[in-house]
C-alpha cells in the first residue's frame, strides 16, 4: 500500500478508517455471493452436473445470509458499509434498514424455492445457455436494489435485473417468448431510461446521489427546485416497474411465455423492486412530494386493483389469470403507499412480502397443474382435485391467499390497509381493495371448480404425484403463508417499525452520518 | 367455570380443527365407525361447556384469551355469555349427532374421511364465530365457516349443480363477509373499540356518529347473505346439493344463524333506532312470505326444508329488528327451536332419501310401517315446527304473537305476515314429516347405500329422480334406517318436546339469559306450554287452521304458487348467473380493450403518460423554467453545431426509408458528441461516437437482413398524433432540464473528487477515477450487464426451436 505516502490528514478527510465490524460486511454479502457464484456458474457453463449441485447449496446459503442480515438489522437498526471506503456522501453507500433487509429475505427464500422448482422445469438447453447464472445475477440485482443507499447505484442494479431476467425471459426462443420479450424489453428500456433521466435530474438539482443526503437535504431545498415534477418522473418511472395501471402492458404481455419458474420469480420479485423504490423515493426521500400527489397514486391504485382483478377473471389461461393478479397485489400496495401513514406504509410492507412468497408459489401450482393435467387452459384443464388431493389443497389455501381471505397471509395486510384507509377518510381505497379481493375470489374459486373440481369428460382420472422438486418449493411457500396467516404478530411489528424507520428515518441517517449530515 | 380455566377453553376451541386433522387416517382405519370417535370430540365440547351453564345462567359472562396481533390490537378473546353458550351447545351437540349420522349417511363413500374433517372444521370455524369477542376474530372464523361451507357444498364435485351451488354460496355469503369486515372496521374506527363487549359502552356514540348508517348497511350485508335474506336467499336452496348431514348441520341448524346471530349480537350497539326496526323487520317479512311461498312449490323434500329454513330465518330477522319487549324472547326461544326442529327434518329426508331412494314428495308414501321409528321422530319435529303444544315450537310462536300484536298499522301488517308465514310453514312441516308416512304403499326405487347416497342428482327444484336407472330392482324392502342415523333425529326431537314441557327450567337455564345478553338486561320469560286464552293463543288457532286448510290442499296450493312465480319469471338466482355472466364478459371487453396486443399502442400510452407527467405538474405547480438567456458571445462553430444536430433531426423525420433515417439519427448523435469536446468531456465525447458509430452500422446490417418494409408507411392523422407526443415529451424534458439547471449547483461531490483523485486515488483523470474507484462499485455492475447481455445473445443466437424462428417478427395478434 502507497497508505504512508498519503498524509493522514488528507484519508481522514476523504475515507472512512474506522474498521468495518464483521456483521457489516453481511450489508454487501447478498449481491456479492449472487455475483460471485454466477460467474463461477458461467466459468463451468458445460458442467451440467455441477450447475445444479452448486446452485441449490449457493441459494440456500443465500437465505442464510439474508436471514443473519435481517437478525443484525433487527439488533442494531439501520446499517451502512461504503464501498472503497470514501465517506459518504462521496463514494458509494450501503445502507440496509428494516425494509431493504425484510424484502431482501424473501427475494432469497423466492430464489431458493425458485431454484429448487427449476431443478425440475429447466431442461438441459436452457442450463446450458446460462439458466442459472442468470437466475443468480437476476437476485444479485435485487438484493443489490434491496440494500443500496445510493440512487445511482439504484438504477445500476435495475439494469443488472433487467438484462438477467430478459435473459431467462428469452431462454428457449420460442415463438411466442419472443414475442413478449421484445414488448417487455422495449417498455422496460423506456421505464428504466426515464429513471436515469430522473436520477439525472436529481443530481443536477442536488448535487449528490446518497439516498440519505438527499432525504436530509429535501427539506432545505428552496422553492427554485422543480421537486413536484421531478417528483412525478419518478413516481410513473417506478410504476412502469412496478406494473401499475395504464403502464403495465409489459407483465401480461409477457409472464405466461417463459418457463413457469421463471415467471414466478419475475411475479414474485420484479414489480417487487418497483414498488420498493418507490416507496424509498416516495415515503423515505421525498415525503412531502409523496403526500401531495397521494391521490394520485391513489386513483392508479385503484384502477390497477380493479383492472387487474377484471383481468384475472377474463383469462382462461392460468398463467395469464395469475398475471393479473400480480397486478391486483400492486393496486393493493400502492394504495398503502397512498395513504402514507404509519399504518397504511405498514401494510403496503407486509403485502409486497406477502405477495412475493404467494405470487411464486401460485405460479409453481401453475406449473404444476399444467404438468398433471396437460394444459393451462381452464377450458381444458380438469379433474386436478381427484388425481392429487394434497395438491388441490396446496391450490387453495394459495388461492385464498391471494384472495385475502383469512386466515392465509394476504388477509392481514388487507385488513390493516381497509383500516387505514377508514382511518383517513379515503373509504374509496378500502372500499376498492374489498371488491377486488372478491373479484378475485370469483375468478380464484372459478378456476378451481374448473381445473380442480370438475371431472374430465372421459370420466377416468390417473391419480398423479408431484415430484419432489415441485412439492418441496409450493408446499414450502404455502406452509409459509398458511404460518403467518395464523401468526402474523413477529412480520406485522416488523412491518410497522420498518414503516416507521421510513417516515422517520432518523436512524438510516445516523448510520450513514454518524457524525450528523455535512452540511453544504 | 374461573380464569384458569383459559386454557382449557382455548383447547375446546381448537380441538375440532386437530380432530379434522386426524379425521381421514381415522376413517382409513375404522371405516364409517370413525364417527363413533370423532363425535366424542364435539360430545366432548358439549360436555365442557355445561360446566359454564351456571355461571352464564347468573348473568355472568366468561371472557378470557390471548394477545394474538398485539400490533394490531387484535386479541383472540372470547365473549361466552348468555347468548353465545347456547349457541356453542347447539354447535357442538348436534355437530355431535350430524357424525354419526353421516357416518351412516356416507358408509363406504371413498372420501368419506375427508368429509368428516370438513365437518369437524367447520364445526370449529362456527364455534369461533360465537364465542369471539374481538371484531377480527369474529371475521376471520365468519370466512371460515363461508370457507368450509364452500369445500362441503362441493363435496359432490363431479356434478356441475354442486360445483355452481358451491361458488354462488362462497360469492354471496364471502362477498357479505367483506362487507361484514368493512363494516366491523367502520365501527372500529368510529368507536375506537375492537371488542364487542367493550363497544356496548360506545353505543350511543356510534348511534349518533354520522357513519351509523353505513356501518349498519355494511353489518347488515354480512349479516343478510348468511342468513339467507331476501334477496340474497338463493343460494340457500341451492346449498342443497351437498349431502344432507351438512344441509342439516350447516344450512338449518347453524350456519345460516351466524347472520341471526351476529344481529342479537349487536343488537344493543346498533339497534334500537329507526333504521335497524325498519330494515330488519321489512327484510324479515319478505324473507319470511317469500321463503313459504316459494317452498310450497316444491316436491323435493330437502327444497321444501330449505325454504322454511329461509322463512323461518325471516321470521328470526324480522324479530329481532321489531323492537317490542317480547320480540327479542320470541326471537331467541323460536331460533332455539328451530335448530331442533329443522335439523330433524332434515335427518329425516335424508334417511328417507337413503331408504326410499327418492326425495320426491309426489312419489313418497306409507313408509310409516317401515320407517317406524323415523316416522315418530318427523312427527314430534313437525309439532314443534307447527308450533302445538306442549312443544318448544309453540313457545315460540305464542311469544312472537305476544311480540307482535298492536292496534297500529305496522303491527298488524307484520301479524298479518306471521300468521301468514307460520301457517304455511305448519302445512310445509306436516307435508315433510307426514306425506311420505301415511297413505299407500308407492311403488320406489328402494335403498341406495355407498357411494351413490351422496348425489341425489336432483340438480332442478320439482325433477324427480330415480335409482331404478342404476339397474336396481323396484319395489324391494325398505327398512329402517340404521342406529347411527337414527339417533340424531331422535335425541334433538326429543330435545324439542322435552324444552316444551319443562319450560320452566329450559328458560331459566336457556332462553331468559339469551334474551338477557341480546338485550343487555335482565329479562325472564314465563311462557308455559299450557295454552291458555289470550289474543296470541287465538292467532295461534288461526295459524294452525290455516295450515291444515293448505295442508290439504297441498297440490292445489303448489300449482297457484307455482303459477304465480312462474307469471313473475325472474329470480335473483338466474340474476346471479346474468351477473357472473355479466362480470365475466365485461371483464373480457375491458381487458381487451386494454390489453390490445399491439406493441405501438403500448408505447403510444407510455408516451403519453410520460408527457402528462412532465407537463402537467409544471403547468400545476408553476415549476416552469424562466426563459433561458440567449449567450451573448455563442461562438459561429458552436451555433454550426446545433444546426448540424437539428438538422440531423428533421432528417430523421423527412427521411423516405428507414436506413436514411439511421444515418441521419447518427448525424444527431456525433453533434452532441462535438458538443461534449467544445465542453471540455473528451472521454464523454469519444464513448459517444463510438456508440454512435457502431450503432449506425450495426442497424444498418440488421435493417439488411431483416424482411421489414423500406419504409414507415403512417397516415397523416397518425403522423400528428405521434408528433404531438414527441414534441410534447420532448418539450417537457427540456423544460425540466432547464428549470433543474436554473437550480444552483452544489459542488460538493465535483469539489470532493478533484481534491483527492489524485492525492488518494493516485489517478490524475478524475473520470476514470471515478469510473474505478469513487464508483467502482457501479462500474462492477455495469461489467456485469455488458457480460450479461452477451451471454443473452449467445442464447438467442444458438437456442433455435422449429428452425423457422423470426425474431423481430413481432406479431400482435398471436399474443395477449
Amino acid at each position: 500500500m502507497a497508505a504512508s505516502s498519503i498524509p493522514l490528514e488528507a484519508l481522514e478527510k476523504s475515507m472512512v478508517l474506522a474498521p468495518v465490524p464483521a456483521e457489516h460486511w453481511l450489508v454487501i454479502a447478498p449481491p456479492v455471493w449472487c455475483m460471485l457464484v454466477g460467474a463461477i456458474l458461467i466459468m463451468v457453463r458445460k458442467r451440467m452436473g455441477l450447475q445444479s449441485w452448486l446452485s441449490i447449496p449457493a441459494l440456500g446459503g443465500l437465505v442464510l445470509i439474508d436471514a443473519a442480515l435481517l437478525a443484525v438489522v433487527i439488533r442494531e437498526g439501520p446499517i451502512t458499509m461504503v464501498m472503497g471506503r470514501w465517506l459518504p456522501p462521496f463514494g458509494i453507500a450501503f445502507t440496509v434498514d428494516l425494509t431493504g433487509a425484510l424484502f431482501n429475505l424473501a427475494c432469497g427464500i423466492a430464489a431458493l424455492a425458485g431454484g429448487i422448482a427449476a431443478l425440475g422445469d429447466i431442461d438441459r438447453t436452457r442450463r446450458t445457455y446460462g439458466f442459472f447464472p442468470f437466475l443468480f445475477l437476476m437476485v444479485g440485482g435485487v438484493s443489490g436494489a434491496f440494500l443500496t443507499g445510493d440512487i445511482f447505484n439504484l438504477y445500476v442494479w435495475f439494469e443488472v435485473l433487467l438484462i438477467s431476467s430478459f435473459g431467462l425471459l428469452i431462454l428457449g426462443s420460442e415463438r411466442e417468448q419472443l414475442d413478449g420479450a421484445t414488448k417487455y424489453a422495449i417498455l422496460n428500456l423506456i421505464g428504466t431510461t426515464l429513471f436515469l433521466i430522473a436520477v439525472g435530474i436529481l443530481y443536477a438539482v442536488f448535487g449528490t446521489l446518497n439516498m440519505a443526503d438527499i432525504a436530509a437535504k429535501a427539506p432545505t431545498l428552496g422553492h427554485d427546485a422543480p421537486m413536484m415534477t421531478l417528483s412525478l418522473v419518478f413516481i410513473a418511472a417506478f410504476m412502469m416497474k412496478a406494473a401499475a395501471f395504464p403502464v403495465n402492458f409489459w407483465l401480461p404481455a409477457s409472464y405466461h411465455t417463459p418457463r413457469i419458474v421463471v415467471a414466478g420469480l419475475f411475479a414474485g420479485l420484479l414489480t417487487k423492486v418497483g414498488v420498493y423504490a418507490l416507496i424509498r423515493v416516495m415515503v423515505m426521500m421525498f415525503p412531502e412530494e409523496g403526500n401531495a400527489y397521494s391521490i394520485v397514486i391513489g386513483v392508479v391504485a385503484v384502477l390497477t386493483m380493479l383492472t387487474g382483478s377484471l383481468g384475472a377473471i377474463a383469462q382462461s389461461d392460468i398463467r395469464r389469470m395469475l398475471g393479473y393478479m400480480v397486478i391486483t397485489g400492486i393496486g393493493i400496495i400502492l394504495s398503502g403507499v397512498a395513504l402514507g401513514a404509519q399504518t397504511a406504509i405498514s401494510g403496503a410492507l407486509f403485502y409486497s412480502l406477502h405477495s412475493m412468497i404467494v405470487m411464486l408459489a401460485l405460479y409453481l401450482m401453475a406449473g404444476i397443474a399444467g404438468r398433471m393435467g396437460g394444459s393451462f387452459s381452464l377450458h381444458e384443464l380438469s379433474g386436478l382435485y381427484a388425481k392429487s388431493p394434497l395438491f388441490a389443497a396446496l391450490t387453495l389455501a394459495l388461492f385464498f391467499s391471494v384472495s385475502g381471505l383469512p386466515p392465509f397471509s394476504g388477509f392481514w395486510p388487507k385488513a390493516m390497509l381497509v383500516k387505514a384507509a377508514f382511518d383517513f377518510g379515503a373509504w374509496w381505497q378500502g372500499a376498492a381493495i374489498l371488491v377486488s379481493g372478491l373479484l378475485t375470489t370469483i375468478a380464484a374459486t372459478r378456476a378451481f371448480a374448473l381445473g380442480w373440481w370438475r371431472m374430465p369428460a372421459s370420466g377416468a382420472v390417473v391419480p398423479a404425484r408431484m415430484t419432489a422438486a415441485e412439492l418441496i418449493p409450493l408446499a414450502g411457500l404455502t406452509l409459509l403463508s398458511v404460518g403467518v396467516g395464523i401468526y402474523p404478530e413477529p412480520l406485522l411489528a416488523l412491518a410497522q417499525t420498518a414503516a416507521s424507520g421510513l417516515l422517520e428515518p432518523v436512524a438510516y441517517l445516523h448510520s450513514v452520518f454518524p457524525s450528523g449530515v455535512p452540511t453544504p | 367455570m374461573a380464569a384458569h380455566d383459559a386454557p382449557y377453553i382455548f383447547l375446546a376451541l381448537i380441538a375440532p380443527f386437530l380432530a379434522a386433522a386426524i379425521a381421514p387416517l381415522l376413517t382409513r382405519a375404522l371405516g364409517h365407525w370413525a364417527a363413533l370417535p370423532l363425535a366424542l370430540v364435539p360430545a366432548g365440547i358439549f360436555a365442557f361447556f355445561c360446566r359454564a351453564l351456571p355461571d352464564v345462567q347468573g348473568g355472568q359472562a366468561l371472557t378470557g384469551g390471548y394477545l394474538w396481533v398485539p400490533s394490531f390490537n387484535v386479541s383472540y378473546s372470547w365473549l361466552i355469555d348468555g347468548l353465545s353458550l347456547p349457541f356453542v351447545l347447539l354447535i357442538s351437540g348436534i355437530c355431535a349427532l350430524i357424525l354419526l349420522y353421516s357416518g351412516g349417511y356416507l358408509k363406504g363413500h371413498p372420501q368419506q374421511g375427508r368429509f368428516f374433517s370438513f365437518i369437524l372444521m367447520f364445526m370449529g370455524s362456527m364455534l369461533g364465530v360465537v364465542v369471539s369477542d374481538s371484531f377480527l376474530m369474529l371475521f376471520i372464523y365468519w370466512e371460515l365457516t363461508s370457507i368450509t361451507s364452500f369445500l362441503l357444498i362441493g363435496f359432490d364435485h363431479s356434478r356441475e349443480a354442486s360445483r355452481r351451488a358451491a361458488i354462488q354460496a362462497l360469492v354471496v355469503t364471502g362477498g357479505g363477509g367483506l362487507a361484514l369486515l368493512g363494516g366491523l372496521l367502520l365501527v372500529w374506527n368510529i368507536t375506537g373499540v375492537s371488542t364487542i363487549s367493550l363497544l356496548i359502552e360506545y353505543a350511543p356514540a356510534l348511534k349518533a356518529s354520522p357513519y351509523y348508517f353505513a356501518a349498519l348497511l355494511l353489518i347488515l350485508g354480512g349479516a343478510f347473505t348468511k342468513s339467507a335474506q331476501f334477496p340474497f336467499h338463493f343460494w340457500l336452496p341451492n346449498a342443497m346439493e351437498a349431502p344432507t348431514p351438512v344441509s342439516a348441520y350447516l344450512h338449518s341448524a347453524t350456519m345460516v344463524k351466524a347472520g341471526v346471530f351476529l344481529l342479537m349480537r349487536l343488537q344493543p350497539a346498533l339497534g334500537d333506532t329507526p333504521a335497524w326496526e325498519t330494515i330488519l323487520p321489512v327484510f324479515g317479512g319478505v324473507t319470511l312470505l317469500a321463503g313459504t311461498v316459494i317452498g310450497l312449490r316444491q316436491t323435493d323434500l330437502k327444497l321444501m326444508l330449505a325454504y322454511t329454513t329461509v322463512a323461518s330465518l325471516g321470521l328470526l330477522v324480522m324479530m329481532t329488528g321489531f323492537g317490542t319487549p317480547h320480540a327479542l324472547e320470541s326471537a331467541a326461544l323460536y331460533l332455539i327451536a328451530h335448530a331442533l326442529f329443522k335439523g330433524t327434518l332434515f335427518m329425516v329426508a335424508g334417511a328417507i332419501d337413503h331408504e326410499a331412494g327418492t326425495r320426491d314428495i309426489t312419489r313418497l308414501g306409507g313408509l310409516w310401517r317401515a320407517m317406524p321409528l323415523t316416522f315418530a321422530a318427523a312427527m314430534l319435529a313437525a309439532l314443534s315446527m307447527g308450533g302445538l303444544p306442549p312443544f318448544l315450537g309453540f313457545l315460540a310462536k305464542e311469544e312472537v304473537y305476544e311480540a307482535l300484536v298492536g292496534t297500529n298499522p305496522r303491527a298488524l301488517a307484520f301479524t298479518l305476515a306471521a300468521v301468514i308465514g307460520n301457517g304455511l310453514m305448519f302445512a310445509l312441516a306436516f307435508a315433510v314429516a307426514l306425506k311420505p308416512f301415511v297413505g299407500p304403499q308407492r311403488d320406489l326405487p328402494g335403498p341406495h347405500h355407498g357411494a351413490a347416497s351422496v348425489a341425489p342428482p336432483s340438480a332442478l327444484p320439482g325433477i324427480s329422480h330415480s335409482r331404478g336407472e342404476n339397474g336396481k330392482a323396484h319395489g324391494h324392502h325398505i327398512h329402517e334406517a340404521p342406529p347411527l342415523m337414527l339417533t340424531g333425529p331422535v335425541v334433538l326431537a326429543l330435545a324439542g318436546l322435552a324444552a316444551g314441557i319443562f319450560s320452566q327450567a329450559f328458560h331459566a337455564t336457556f332462553s331468559s339469559p339469551m334474551t338477557s345478553a341480546i338485550a343487555h338486561e335482565a329479562r325472564e320469560i314465563t311462557i308455559s306450554a299450557v295454552p291458555h286464552l289470550s289474543l296470541p293463543f287465538a292467532l295461534s288457532l288461526v295459524t294452525i287452521a290455516l295450515g291444515v286448510v293448505v295442508y290439504f290442499l297441498l297440490d292445489r296450493a303448489r300449482e297457484a304458487a307455482a303459477a304465480s312465480l312462474e307469471a313473475i319469471g325472474w329470480g335473483p338466482d338466474q340474476g346471479f348467473d346474468q351477473a357472473m355472466r355479466g362480470l365475466i364478459k365485461g371483464a373480457h371487453v375491458i381487458t381487451r380493450k386494454i390489453q390490445t396486443g399491439r406493441l405501438e399502442t403500448y408505447i403510444m400510452v407510455v408516451f403519453i403518460v410520460i408527457a402528462a407527467t412532465l407537463l402537467l405538474p409544471m403547468a400545476i405547480f408553476a415549476e416552469w423554467p424562466s426563459l433561458p438567456v440567449w449567450p451573448a458571445e455563442a461562438g459561429i462553430h458552436e451555433l454550426v453545431i446545433f444546426a448540424i444536430a437539428v438538422i440531423g433531426l428533421f432528417a430523421v423525420v423527412r427521411a423516405a426509408d428507414r436506413l436514411t433515417a439511421i444515418v441521419s439519427l447518427g448525424i444527431q448523435g456525433f453533434a452532441v458528441a462535438l458538443i461534449y469536446m467544445l465542453y471540455g468531456a473528451p472521454d464523454l465525447a469519444f464513448t459517444q461516437f463510438m456508440v454512435e458509430t457502431l450503432s449506425v452500422v450495426i442497424l444498418a446490417l440488421v435493417m439488411t437482413r431483416l424482411d421489414l418494409q423500406p419504409s414507415d408507411h403512417r397516415h397523416g392523422r397518425e403522423m400528428v398524433k405521434d408528433a404531438l407526443i414527441a414534441l410534447a415529451c420532448g418539450a417537457g424534458f427540456t423544460l425540466l432540464l432547464l428549470r433543474a439547471v436554473q437550480v444552483p449547483f452544489n459542488t460538493s461531490l465535483t469539489e470532493f473528487f478533484s481534491q483527492w483523485s489524485k492525492i488518494v486515488a493516485h489517478g490524475s483523470n478524475v473520470v476514470n477515477v471515478i469510473i474505478v474507484d469513487f464508483r467502482g462499485t457501479d462500474t462492477l455492475g455495469e461489467i456485469a450487464v455488458v457480460t450479461i447481455t452477451g451471454l443473452v445473445i449467445l442464447a438467442l443466437i444458438r437456442i433455435r426451436v422449429g428452425g423457422d424462428v423470426k425474431p423481430a417478427d413481432n406479431d400482435p395478434e398471436r399474443s395477449a
